[in-house]
């Protein structure tokens, strides 16, 4: 999980402060710290973009040093975790945009951003229905239903629900309004609520279809 | 308070970001609408779901490789 900066965050400088100051003086010990603290993040966000694993080794790399490349331009005004993310998310779309004519073209069945803005599926789920599936089973069901997302409501609740990154930041991050990020992200996470109940109420629903029969 | 109404503040409520007195309309609704109770209890089950499972995981091989590389580069730049 990020680092939550303190209330008194201007009396308290976030501990990166510190490790940047030090890299700016020579010291790639410090950077090496920063790069292990966030590179399973960057990695994360890299390949739900990209949706492909060496796009986001790639993209990954190519982050860090760009970030590192540029450390005398980052000015503080932000946290670093989220200054780090933007070039991420930048990267991420570049490469994106290299490969649009492939696969995600495919991934286009709910382009119409209004499906599961209004709630169909309303039977409950079991208690604690990740039970029911083993760990790949249930990461499989996980990775194809938030891949389905549209790209821009995925984005923004992989950073904002996932990443932990605040409403503002996201909306920085992304070159996004705040509504805007606030809109996507209900949308967002109605959207894998439905398509989550569709797995999660499978057993039911067979059973249901038998007895109709 | 309406379904609709409820279905807007649906966020706020989950991110606790809502008044006191707005939280106590929503858990009215709450109280007599089971179907926006089984969407709020399912919405935010599903954040929880996707924040506790790491589905792009970064096998330690595989990260330590990585990081080798960035630092390599990051010492060629210097």
């Amino acid at each position: 999980m990020p680092t939550i900066q303190s209330i008194a965050g201007e009396l308290e400088p976030h501990p990166d402060v510190a490790l940047i100051e030090r890299v700016r003086g020579g010291d790639l010990s410090a950077y090496d710290l920063l790069v292990r603290k966030y590179e399973r993040q960057l990695f994360r966000i890299a390949q739900h973009i990209t949706q492909n694993r060496e796009d986001a080794e790639d993209v990954m790399q190519d982050a860090f040093l760009k970030a590192y490349e540029k450390l005398e331009q980052f000015q503080g005004n932000s946290k670093f975790y989220t200054w780090l993310v933007r070039i991420a998310v930048n990267e991420s779309l570049m490469r994106l945009r290299k490969r649009r004519t492939g696969k995600m073209v495919s991934i286009d069945e709910d382009i119409e951003t209004e499906e599961g803005s209004v709630p169909r599926d309303l039977a409950d789920w079991a208690p604690d229905p990740e039970q029911n599936y083993n760990q790949a089973e249930l990461g499989e069901i996980l990775r194809k239903t938030i891949q389905g997302l549209p790209q821009g409501f995925r984005i923004v609740f992989v950073l904002r629900d996932v990443e932990g990154l605040s409403t503002e930041e996201t909306a920085e991050t992304l070159g996004l309004s705040i509504p805007a990020v606030k809109s996507r992200l209900l949308r967002a996470r109605l959207q894998l609520r439905e398509r989550l109940s569709r797995y999660f109420h499978r057993k039911k629903a067979v059973r249901k279809a038998g007895v109709g029969k | 308070m309406t379904c609709k109404e409820f279905l807007a503040l649906l966020d706020d409520m989950i991110d606790g970001t809502v008044t006191a007195e707005v939280r106590a309309e929503l858990e009215a609704h709450l109280g007599r609408c089971p179907h926006c109770e089984v969407i709020f209890n399912t919405t935010r089950k599903t954040i929880e779901i996707y924040r506790s499972h790491e589905i792009y995981e970064l096998p330690a091989s595989l990260r330590d490789r990585l990081h080798a590389a960035i630092m390599a580069r990051c010492k060629k730049g210097c």
